[in-house]
């Protein structure tokens, strides 16, 4: 794949492995096995077997015709929100779960932000009956106290992260040093397309099974493969990932992804990772990400726990680098917006990731036989307190 | 040949290194703890630049780190503070941070910046091998900055020879595979993989660090490696009185015994 990782774990000029000696080991490992075993033919069979049944893939791509007359264009949106847990978070978790159980793992170790990782993570593992740790920023935990809860009803042991600014990047540090502690018998779940290779690689491949979907369904609804523009929201950016995946070769198909710009870009409150960042080194890969021009870690603001992370994967460092796909951002009531509007012209309310998407077409012009697939990357009912304090229902 | 080298063809055992996080507990204390350390008979020091984000480090770092960060510690203040420094300071001195701080002042910036202030070496952490041999090495060597590597006990004997063959001042020995700050409980299994490096019989000195907090930590290290390196229980002992300068003295003979 022209778009993809060379041998020694980078995207152009971004990725490799920035750990510390304790945690080689344990990358080492999974670096090592993890293509054997999830191109093995049983571990396949066991993935492919939990999508359908356990998952509820294929989900559906709907055209959304009132949506689509109100831009003047064919928009398709891509349901994860209909999977099993709420979010295409799910399709990862089921990934490295049966990797950790054929790596011979009996924990689980996993961070969370707004919990919907947190959530998968502790749901796989009840599946397969392994313990599970998920670490949470303490104020996370304030503010997602649903999801705790899930995750606690699920048999998950939650740990607040209690240092530096206590929320998502907290968790990833905490995790990271539980899996320093624990080295051989605890596999690290990381919910995004970021961390050391192989971790953008391996997320990237589980959730690729979201545009390897699409292409066939839009074959079956437009006769087309390929649509002119694929959207999707990034925080770390797995599902932007899985949805862009299997369309990076085809150079005709226009990506746009889409950040959050919390407050507004400039207003100091913002995740607008690429519009902010630089270069560097976050969580293990060479990527971009919000710093201070001394290289300290800025904390990140949206609306949308799971859009406020700091950096981003570095694959899509390089995707915007090399101009492959449009990195754009959309403010927190500009999301709010446009979640009330699918809500209303679809009946089906996004979650306000997903929502920062769906935003930007207010921001795009439309030839009216032009094909969009925007991925609905989770649902919308975690963010229902959210929704009604600023509509006041 | 920097002073790293010169001091470990002279000494060869219970060398005594001392981490503390420059910035911490207050600005400008860099000097002030740094001679205080050489009077009381350190061997050479451990600088840290404090990052935001600190994944090899426990609690007792990261908060001197966070506090250091507050206090408005920069990568640019510390090398104003250390040109202070060696005009008191002889002894070895290490540079400790993450990678993203170095990357921002810009890695040959850093190291002519570092050479020209009179630090030896460098430990950053979260420096992979691949990334140091490929892409910093000839920078390192330029400025004849020692970079020290890290060993743990699940590193396997290839890559330990590969890190020996890559070092030119000391190796950096884990007690255990955990964050900094930890107690040292010096099992059999500690003690197994002590003697395993021992007999490898490398071409660098070996130096314990992570969990050596006190005199019986510290002579059971010195008996396996070259010395030790004190650093959690030292930043501990910063924040515990006001007036740490001058307990210094009193805190490393309890170390040394």
């Amino acid at each position: 794949m022209k778009y993809g990782v060379n041998e020694q774990g980078y995207y152009g000029d971004f990725g490799g492995a920035y750990i510390p000696e304790m945690l080689y080991p344990n990358v080492e490992e999974l670096r090592q096995q993890y293509l054997n075993i999830i191109n093995d033919a049983d571990f396949k069979a066991e993935f492919n077997q939990l999508l359908k049944d356990y998952v509820g893939r294929p989900s559906p791509l709907y055209h959304a015709k009132r949506y689509s007359e109100k831009y003047g264009c064919n928009i398709f949106l891509k349901r994860e929100d209909l999977n099993h847990t709420g979010s295409h978070k799910i399709n990862n978790a089921i990934g490295q779960i049966l990797l950790a159980e054929r790596l011979g793992k009996k924990r689980i170790i996993a961070e969370t932000g707004a919990g919907q990782h947190g959530v998968a993570t502790a749901t796989v593992c009840a599946l397969k009956g392994i313990e599970c740790v998920v670490y949470m920023g303490e104020i996370d935990i304030q503010r997602q106290a649903p999801n705790v809860a899930r995750m606690k009803m699920l048999g998950a042991t939650v740990v607040p992260a209690t240092s530096g600014s206590k929320t998502l990047k907290d968790a990833t540090n905490e995790a990271m040093r539980d899996w320093i502690a624990n080295p051989v018998d605890t596999h690290y779940i990381i919910g995004s397309v970021v961390g050391p290779y192989p971790y953008p690689e391996m997320v990237a491949q589980f959730q690729s099974i979201i545009s390897q979907e699409t292409k066939k369904q839009l074959l079956a609804h437009t006769g087309k493969e390929l649509p002119e523009y694929v959207m999707a929201c990034v925080g770390g950016g797995s599902n932007a990932m899985g949805m862009f995946y299997h369309f990076l070769d085809d150079e005709g198909v226009k990506l746009i992804a889409v950040e959050a710009a919390g407050k507004g870009v400039d207003s100091g409150h913002s995740a607008a990772t690429t519009a902010l960042g630089k270069e560097g080194v976050l969580h293990g890969s060479r990527t971009i990400l919000m710093q201070t021009e001394d290289g300290q870690v800025v904390e990140p603001y949206s609306i949308s726990a799971g859009l406020d992370y700091p950096g981003i994967g570095p694959q899509h460092a390089h995707l915007h680098k090399i101009n492959r796909a449009k990195y754009v951002s959309i403010t927190d009531e500009e999301s709010l917006q446009a979640g009330l509007l699918l809500s209303q012209t679809e009946g089906i309310i996004p979650a306000i990731e997903s929502a920062h998407a769906l935003a930007y077409l207010e921001k795009m012009q439309f030839q009216k036989d032009d094909n969009v697939v925007i991925c609905l990357s989770g649902r919308g009912d975690k963010d229902l307190d959210t929704y009604i304090k600023y509509f006041g229902y | 040949m920097n002073r790293l080298n010169q001091l470990f063809q002279t000494k060869k055992e219970n060398l005594l290194s001392i981490y503390f996080t420059a910035g911490y507990p207050s600005l400008n204390t860099t000097v002030d703890i740094a001679e205080a350390l050489e009077k009381a008979g350190a061997d050479f020091l451990e600088v840290g630049f404090p990052y935001s984000d600190p994944v090899a480090d426990g609690p007792t770092i990261q908060d001197s780190s966070q506090q250091a960060l507050e206090n408005g510690m920069t990568l640019n203040v510390l090398f104003e503070e250390l040109k202070e420094l060696r005009k008191l300071v002889t002894i070895p001195i290490i540079l400790m941070g993450y990678c993203n701080p170095m990357v921002q002042y810009g890695v040959e910036r850093f190291c002519k910046t570092a050479a020209e202030v009179g630090v030896d070496g460098v430990i950053v952490p979260d420096l992979p091998m691949y990334e140091y041999e490929n892409l910093y090495k000839d920078t390192f060597a330029k400025y004849g900055l020692s970079n020290i590597f890290l060993v743990t006990p699940q590193t396997s004997e290839e890559r330990i020879r590969k890190i020996d063959g890559l070092s030119n001042s000391f190796i950096y020995l884990l007690s255990s595979s955990s964050i900094t700050g930890g107690s040292l409980n010096v099992s059999d299994a500690v003690e197994g993989y002590y003697q395993r490096v021992k007999t490898m019989e490398l071409n660098n000195p070996l130096i314990i660090g992570f969990g050596i907090s006190d005199n019986k930590t510290f002579s059971k290290a010195c008996e396996y490696a070259n010395g030790a390196i004190v650093g959690s229980a030292f930043v501990k002992y910063l924040g515990s009185r006001a007036d740490y300068l001058e307990g210094i003295g009193e805190f490393i003979q309890g170390i040394k015994g």
